[in-house]
């Protein structure tokens, strides 16, 4: 658990880092144009200047997560599987140390995230679909249950697509996205279909 | 790619009905704009969107709302940004819906207009004394130190006196706190205008006061927000223990939601924590319950001027399931002020030709289709009008809401274009959207800003910022914002 913990500190740290630098980064790209094609994929990483964001130092937090895992398993990557609003999965394989948000992008999956995984906005809201793979994950921190707080359509099983790091416990994860229309329907709005 | 079969079909059998473009205007380029815009572009390929803006400088409050020292809120902007620089989205900046441009030739020139343009007024007190020198709206005071050009020239008088109520407990009134709290250090390091950085560096306010009509379970504003303000180095927290009890209402309020549980957790934990330092800082920052503004006094010595809020306590009365109100007692107290910022909430402003629910101050709809009557008849809709944002739904809510917002607006716009209603192939005159706009705003010699002059302002206001240790120092006069974008 302990060291679990530090790991995911440590990613934390990396994280953090690396995200300043890719801010940084797209600041400096601010002005190009993207040639309006971002749209198809939604959040093509490279497109957005986020590529190579989370991964290199990332890789590095892995190597803490394996060596320290009981089984000192070898496992790279996880299986993730991805319920999106209209009942669709998507199974992707997400590296260890790698958030879910990201993860998401990588593979074209529609999940939000407005603040770009800086804990300040939770669109990147997903419910585990599994009580116990939701138990296998650290409690969420003051910060991101600030956030939860204001996730649409909240449940007991949410967190922050941002804040959940795949490792090797996660393997087979179920995570929903929410229904955003379903969610901001009040009075007993019965929405259809899409 | 699976995610956008289902939308892929809605728009094949609109361009079976035609190939031609669906020109939509969205007014207005905050959050509820940009999502709407994003979700318009996504959902239907044959639509050309065109946002206007009646500022030279997109992004509505995220630029002109959101606080400084909260950078991390903003990088939706890049989002924004590049949804703008979609090859079917054009930005109109500095063109005002009213002024330049009557809505009736919107809805001419274009298939679809969706209003987004937010609340720039405020709710008034309708009290007493309300129109006194030193009273003034949030609103105004975050114009101010986030350089929204109209707010330029608003200097509020903070060297006069020592103590500032804020009436009202959201999250706008903790933003507003904590910019006059925060250490000037630590706010010189943001985007916070120049001119406000000065004035609050100049500052003799050493108290303030936040002021609700009702209790801490009832406060307003989030855990995040709050949770920032009582951590501000080097002030006293002060709240009364005995405010903080509960009666069985508030405890089945509480029971029911996490948010307001959770801050009423961190003003119990804040009320009986004695920090190291606590009672020997220079800032306090009181928070103050029951208490419901009855007027303001006039100075004696400063004729036309603000000395003190006459407060009438409260009780909470059950006004519906798990809602009560603040009730007045009868029992009155002054608190001696020379600043007063009023923080309950904003206000949208009509325009020519648009239905208006004045008690509401929104535009009223169905799921966003604007509805031609005020008083309610809810078939009767505005055919091609469209509304979404702090417009629609009043001035609440974060930047995500309007994201799911925005969703429910374009599913209904897509529902009425699937049914016909919005293009009907024989129509009488081709609509032509952003080309006959560009043309009509040309013949009143209405300068446009597109998102490449934007840019020119943007990376001027990097460049100021670099020179003095800011992420951005803004261009905060309109000639200034003009002439750059023109530059
Ligand atoms: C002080 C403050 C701080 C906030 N901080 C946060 C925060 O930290 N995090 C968060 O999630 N949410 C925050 N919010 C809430 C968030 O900003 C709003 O939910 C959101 O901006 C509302 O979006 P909107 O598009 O409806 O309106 P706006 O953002 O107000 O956009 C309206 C746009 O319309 C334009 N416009 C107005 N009139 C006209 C006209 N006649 N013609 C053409 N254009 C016009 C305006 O210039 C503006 O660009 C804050 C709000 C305020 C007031
Ligand atoms: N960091 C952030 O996420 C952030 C920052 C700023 C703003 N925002 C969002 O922007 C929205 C607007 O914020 P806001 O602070 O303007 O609005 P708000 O949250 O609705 O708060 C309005 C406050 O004014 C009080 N009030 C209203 N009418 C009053 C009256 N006649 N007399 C006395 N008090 C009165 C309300 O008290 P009652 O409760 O008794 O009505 C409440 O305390 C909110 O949804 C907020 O969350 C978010
Ligand atoms: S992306 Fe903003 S909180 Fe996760």
């Amino acid at each position: 658990m302990l060291n679990s913990r530090i790991a995911r500190a440590g990613a934390w740290m990396v994280k953090e880092l690396s995200r300043r630098k890719s801010i940084s980064n797209y600041r400096a790209g601010y002005t190009q144009r993207i040639n309006g094609q971002y749209l198809h994929p939604p959040w093509s990483s490279t497109r957005l200047g986020l590529g190579g964001m989370f991964q290199k130092p990332q890789y590095l937090s892995t190597v803490a997560t394996n060596n320290t895992s009981e089984e000192g398993s070898e496992q790279k990557t996880i299986s993730v599987t991805f319920v999106d609003k209209d009942g669709e999965e998507k199974q992707i394989n997400v590296p260890i140390g790698m958030s879910m948000l990201e993860a998401a992008h990588e593979n074209d999956i529609e999940l939000e995230g407005a603040c770009e995984g800086s804990l300040a906005c939770s669109t990147c809201h997903v419910i585990v679909m599994d009580v116990e793979q939701y138990n296998k994950l650290e409690d969420p921190t003051d910060e991101e249950n600030d956030m939860l707080d204001l996730a649409f359509g909240l449940t007991e099983t949410s967190r922050l697509g941002c804040q959940v790091i795949a490792k090797p416990e996660l393997d087979g994860i179920r995570l929903a996205i929410p229904a955003a229309t379903r969610n901001f329907a009040v009075d007993g709005h019965v929405p259809k279909p899409h | 790619m699976a995610i956008f079969q289902a939308r892929t079909w809605l728009c094949r059998s609109f361009s079976t009905l035609s190939s031609k473009p669906l020109h939509v205007c969205v007014v207005g380029s905050g959050p509820a704009g940009f999502y709407t815009a994003e979700k318009m572009l996504k959902e239907h390929q044959e639509a050309q969107v065109d946002i206007i803006d009646r500022l030279p400088t997109p992004f509505g409050l995220v630029r002109s709302g959101v606080a400084p020292d909260h950078p991390d809120t903003k990088i939706v902007i890049n989002q924004f940004s590049r949804v703008a620089q979609h090859e079917r989205c054009s930005l109109f900046g500095n063109v005002t819906l009213g002024s330049s441009v009557s809505l009736s030739e919107l809805r001419e020139l274009y298939h679809v207009v969706v209003l987004a343009y937010g609340a720039e007024s405020d709710r008034s007190l309708g009290i007493s004394g309300e129109n006194l020198k030193g009273i003034h709206s949030a609103r105004e005071f975050v114009w101010w130190y986030n350089g929204h050009p109209d707010a330029r020239n608003f200097n509020p008088d903070l060297k006069s006196t020592d103590t500032a109520v804020i009436l009202g407990q959201g999250n706008v009134a903790l933003d507003v706190a904590r910019i006059l709290l925060r250490p000037i250090t630590e706010l010189a390091m943001t985007d916070i205008s120049n001119h406000a950085l000065a004035a609050l560096e100049e500052s003799s306010i050493r108290k303030v006061y936040l002021v609700g009509r009702r209790g801490p379970a009832q406060a307003a504003c989030t855990a995040k927000e709050l949770r920032e303000v009582l951590g501000i180095h080097n002030l006293d927290i002060k709240i009364q223990e005995t405010d903080l009890l509960l009666t069985p209402a508030d405890e089945e309020e509480l029971k029911y939601s996490r948010i307001q549980r959770r801050v009423y957790e961190l003003l119990s934990k804040a009320a009986t924590s004695k920090p190291a330092h606590a009672g020997l800082n220079q800032r306090e920052l009181h928070f103050v319950f029951f208490r419901k503004p009855d007027s303001f006094q006039e100075s004696k010595d400063r004729i036309g001027y603000v000395s003190s809020v006459r407060f009438e306590k409260t009780v909470l009365q059950g006004v519906g399931p798990r809602k009560q109100a603040a009730v007045g007692t009868g029992q009155f107290e002054d608190t001696i002020c020379g600043l007063v910022l009023k923080s309950i909430g904003y206000r949208s402003i009509p325009v020519h030709g648009l239905p208006f629910d004045n008690q509401r101050g929104i535009v009223p709809n169905n799921k966003g289709r604007v509805l031609s009557d005020a008083s309610g008849n809810p078939t009767l809709f505005e055919e091609g009008l469209y509304v979404c944002g702090w417009l629609k739904r009043g001035p609440t809510g974060i930047i995500a809401t309007n994201l799911y917002c925005a969703e429910e607006t374009v599913s209904s716009i897509s529902e009425d274009l699937n049914k016909g209603v919005l293009v009907s192939p024989s129509s009488t005159l081709p609509k032509q959207g952003g080309e006959d706009l560009r043309q009509l705003l040309h013949d009143r010699n209405v300068k446009t800003v597109s998102f490449s002059d934007w840019e020119k302002i943007d990376s001027e206001e990097k460049r100021r910022g670099s020179t003095i240790n800011k992420p951005r120092e803004k261009l905060a006069t309109w000639e200034e914002l003009l002439k750059t974008a023109s530059g």
